[in-house]
């Protein structure tokens, strides 16, 4: 017997869509909803929230989210996996159920958390039983930053939610599980794949990556034809897996958005690294081994996917402390718009110089006339240049000291009066400083993770 | 003839820390050989001079039709210490399609017609 499991995609970072969940429940028949809110920078956004504030940290968005949906979730059957508990899965379950006191959706939902992952508060335990956690590109100990750590979270895999799913959670909260495992711990628990079963897990990772960016995989961002895209109300991807690994990507059909092997390359090319060796806490996926065929009707077959053995380490993600940063921007039109941007330049560096102002970096950056590539606007053609109606001035700063980068804010807004002439575009007030939270990544035994984990089970 | 690569291939772009990736895809079969031999490492890393300090690495996926570039040391320091306006890249891969490229005439016709959807691009490799 074939079962065809469907999993679709709701969000692709935490300030996604918010309609598009809501439309993957009730424009057609899928079995589960993945949700994915997290990136790196996202984790020690929530470790803030949740020192000034114990019952935060989670991805608030995905309360009332699930709390309006339940009771199509219970009449439909859909399950909903979520990496929304961020750094605090249990204050999100804790909403969940009270929220879902008033839902009428006939049974209790059954909401199962995964913790373990957050190793904020083991890692000096960590440290001193040998686990140096260094750094995997500079190759130095996390002790050289140890107190300027802000987060420090470990990606995991599918085990905690197979085994949520194996104890039949309607909803299943993570913290910092990788984003492809949201899609395929349900492929594994559906189909019974085995652990070891590196080339369907892998064929799962495949899938997971073309769901975990919501709509770019499904036509968002498409280079193709883009002005032939319905993007007011994309369906986002849903994958349609085989037992045998093999699965169709595709979409609701009476939504926008595009499924067709141009959208589907251009997600799996995304964020791509050496595409051989694509590694998660599962299996190694080899990307290179992918085979499309383009069925019409927004329909794409996914094949042939293998895959090899996982490493006995996981990835851990840590953020830390590293000063303070400032962008300003103000704008100036033509006549000689590049030209009184690049001399309001000078102005405000001359006079940050001549605060005696320490900063380890300016960068200044001409809006309109090439930024994007970091071009100097010297090198566009004179008559392109010269004609630009307006270019926006964007300079920004960055320093270990705080005050430096305050007195930076303060010394913008003097250019408008003080400055050369034609400026606007300033009604936005002082630059907002703030903190850099700069990335170590580094490897840990996985077993020092993998005993820590916990799948706890409550019934709302 | 001489054409901007977007005539033959579409890419999309993201960063990995301070490298950007940028994925390059030929729209029929017959445009990947030629992206394999026009889009080497040295002409990204010229294209990209502006932005990519550091070295610029390929990967050759025959099965997607596809190329995958890193350019390391783009992004000014990735994440949010950079200072730059791009800080993940993302218009990278748009960039990436203003290469000129030599090739030939029967390829780029029929990646127009892909273009103009008269037919259906790419698959049929693997």
């Amino acid at each position: 017997m074939t079962r065809i499991v469907r999993v679709a995609s709701g969000q692709g970072f935490w300030g996604d869509w918010q309609e598009a969940p809501k439309l993957q429940v009730r424009h057609g028949p899928i079995d589960y909803l993945m949700l994915d809110y997290l990136a790196e920078i996202t984790m020690s956004i929530l470790q803030k929230q949740k020192r000034k504030d114990p019952a935060a940290g989670y991805a608030r968005d995905f309360v009332p989210l699930v709390v309006e949906l339940a009771p199509e979730l219970v009449a439909k059957g859909v399950r909903v996996v979520s990496n929304a508990g961020g750094v605090n899965p249990g204050a999100c379950r804790a909403a969940l159920v009270e929220g879902l006191r008033e839902a009428e959706t006939g049974r209790p939902l059954r909401i199962a958390t995964v913790t373990g992952d957050d190793l904020l508060e083991r890692l000096d335990t960590l440290l001193a039983a040998g686990h140096e956690l260094r750094n995997m590109e500079t190759g130095e100990p996390l002790a050289e930053i140890r107190d300027r750590v802000e987060s420090a979270n470990a990606y995991i895999g599918a085990t905690p939610i197979v085994e949520a799913l194996r104890r039949e959670a309607d909803v299943v909260v993570t913290g910092r599980s990788t984003d492809t495992a949201l899609t395929y711990a349900p492929l594994i628990h559906e189909h019974g794949w085995a652990t070891d079963d590196w080339d369907r897990i892998a064929a799962g990772i495949v899938a997971g990556h073309i769901n975990e960016c919501g709509a770019q995989g499904a036509g968002g961002n498409t280079l193709l034809d883009w002005e032939g895209v319905d993007l007011v109300t994309p369906g986002y991807p849903i994958i349609e897996s085989d037992p045998d690994g093999s699965f169709v990507v595709t979409k609701h059909p009476d939504l926008g958005g595009r499924v067709t092997w141009a959208t589907v390359s251009e997600q799996l090319v995304y964020e791509m690294g050496d595409p051989a060796a694509y590694i998660t806490p599962d299996a190694i996926a080899d990307f290179g081994s992918i085979k499309l065929e383009d069925l019409g009707g927004d329909r794409v077959r996914v094949s042939g996917v293998r895959g090899s053995e996982r490493t006995g380490h996981l990835k851990v993600s840590i953020a830390y402390r590293a000063g303070w940063k400032a962008v300003g921007t103000l704008v100036y039109a033509a006549p000689d718009a590049v030209a009184k941007a690049r001399r309001a330049d000078e102005v405000l560096r001359g006079r940050l110089q001549r605060l005696g102002l320490a900063f380890e970096e300016i960068r200044t950056e001409i809006l309109g006339a090439g930024a994007c590539l970091g071009r100097d606007p010297a090198a566009l053609p004179r008559d392109v240049r010269d004609g630009l109606p307006e270019v926006e001035l964007r300079v920004g700063v960055r320093s270990e000291v705080r005050s430096a980068v305050d007195r930076f804010t303060r010394e913008l807004a003097p250019l408008i009066l003080a400055g050369p002439p034609t400026v606007t575009g300033f009604a936005g007030g002082r630059p907002r400083v703030q903190e850099v939270m700069a990335y170590w990544p580094a490897l840990i035994e996985r077993a020092a993770v993998e005993r820590e984990l916990r799948v706890e089970v409550t019934d709302a | 003839m001489r054409v901007p690569l977007e005539r033959i291939a579409i890419a999309r772009s993201g960063d990995k820390g301070n490298a950007a990736n940028v994925g390059v895809i030929a729209l029929t079969e017959s445009a990947y050989p030629v992206l394999v031999r026009e889009v080497t490492t040295e002409r990204v890393k010229a294209h990209f001079r502006t932005v990519c300090r550091g070295d610029v690495v390929r990967y050759e996926l025959p099965n997607l039709g596809a190329l995958n570039f890193l350019l390391h040391e783009s992004l000014g320091g990735g994440g949010t210490v950079s200072l730059m306006l791009d800080a993940q890249g993302k218009t990278f891969g748009a960039a990436m399609l203003g290469l000129e490229v030599d090739a030939p005439d029967d390829v780029v016709e029929a990646c127009d017609r892909v273009r103009r959807g008269e037919r259906s691009g790419r698959p049929a490799a693997g």
